[in-house]
């Protein structure tokens, strides 16, 4: 049976300016997966664990997060404080059995770029592998 | 202030395999300042037992809140208001506010959400380090202000033991030798003298060696 993830995808401003620029329409023709849902977000560095947890609660099969480059942050430090908040989630998720990978932390240059299609597909293919999320989702 | 750090996950929802509805209740004291019991962590929890039973095709429901603190019985009362809406408590307190639900509320399944660890202080962002025991009988006025108790590996009393290199301690190269810090501090301070006193045997009963201790303050008292 064939399965079409749920990807959540959080994304600064600049790492997305590309979804601005072409409009939803533009990026599918980029190739751009119809699984993954855009967040956008002034700086990844903004982000809570808690928001990122709540997207596997409403039945997220996978998450990631796009930032700029580590050490060329738009906001200095906003995507290397990002990255550490994934990685806590990747340990969190490993204690309780499920995949870390479920989870990613993107680095990517700024503006319009090629990347940002790329990151979207890899997470795409990763959890089509991966298959459906082990938390139900839904109950609270 | 007290240390703690989150408690494995497994661990927690082992405690809570049977509990269908969970109060998960964090303090607005220590645990908030070294992020492992504030009201960010209580959401940051619940929302990960949310998603552990869910993944256990478990059904659950989640209350949470953060009280002043959980060291004081007027705090712990105001826990009243959640009566019947939960099955058990995950504090995110100190073990001191595990064990004042336990002692206030003899009914009530209490677990431990985090490991309480030590005194200590903020090293740098996100690093706590010991610097204090609570030994009961406090030395630092001899010690040019650091602790030979929680900081020395052997909590020697005259130190040091003679197996410090180039100032590291021998029993952890990543330690200073507190002893060597404080021969250096009492130099630089002019108090070397105090090195030559042999520090006599020490009674130990303030540590907790004699029984679990309790501080009276008779102008306090009502
Ligand atoms: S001597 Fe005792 S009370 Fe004083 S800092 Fe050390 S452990 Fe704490
Ligand atoms: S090397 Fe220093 S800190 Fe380590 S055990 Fe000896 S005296 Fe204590």
């Amino acid at each position: 049976m064939s399965f079409t993830p749920n990807i959540q995808a959080f994304c600064c401003h600049y790492t997305s300016q590309q979804t601005l620029a072409e409009g939803p329409q533009g990026l599918l023709a980029d190739g751009f997966p119809k699984s993954v849902t855009i967040h956008r977000l002034v700086c990844t560095g903004k982000l809570e664990v808690s928001t990122l947890l709540k997207a596997f609660e409403d039945g997220a099969d996978g998450v990631y997060v796009a930032g700029c480059p580590a050490d060329k942050c738009h906001n200095l430090m906003g995507s290397q404080r990002a990255a550490k908040r994934v990685g806590a989630i990747k340990k969190a998720l490993a204690e309780l059995g499920v995949e870390p990978e479920r989870i990613e932390m993107y680095h990517l240059e700024r503006g319009f770029h090629p990347d940002f299609v790329k990151a979207a597909q890899e997470m795409d293919e990763r959890i089509t592998t991966l298959g459906p999320s082990p938390f139900q989702g839904g109950t609270k | 202030m007290i240390i703690a750090e989150r408690k494995p996950l497994n661990e927690i929802m082992n405690m809570v395999q049977d509990a269908k509805r969970i109060l998960v209740l964090g303090c607005r004291g220590c645990v908030t300042v070294c992020s492992a019991g504030g009201e960010r962590e209580v959401e940051i929890l619940a929302s990960l037992i949310r998603l552990g039973k869910q993944k256990a095709g478990q059904e659950v429901s989640t209350i949470e809140a953060t009280l002043v603190r959980q060291c004081d019985k007027e705090y712990i009362d105001s826990i009243d208001q959640w009566d019947g809406q939960y099955d058990a408590i995950v504090s995110m307190a100190c073990g001191v506010g595990v064990n004042f639900i336990a002692n206030l509320r003899p009914m009530v399944k209490v677990y431990p959400g985090v490991n309480t660890s030590s005194f200590g202080g903020s090293a740098e962002q996100g690093v706590w380090s010991e610097q204090c025991a609570g030994c009961g009988n406090c030395i630092l006025h001899l010690t040019g202000g650091l602790c030979p108790v929680a900081r020395c590996a052997k909590s020697l009393m005259n130190g040091p033991c003679g197996g410090s290199v180039d100032g590291r301690c021998e029993i952890h190269k990543e330690v200073p030798c507190i002893w060597q810090a404080i021969h250096d501090k009492l130099v630089r301070i002019d108090k070397a003298d105090q090195l030559a006193a042999i520090a006599p045997i020490r009674d130990w009963s303030t540590a907790g060696h004699g029984g679990p201790r309790k501080t009276m303050r008779n102008d306090l008292t009502v």
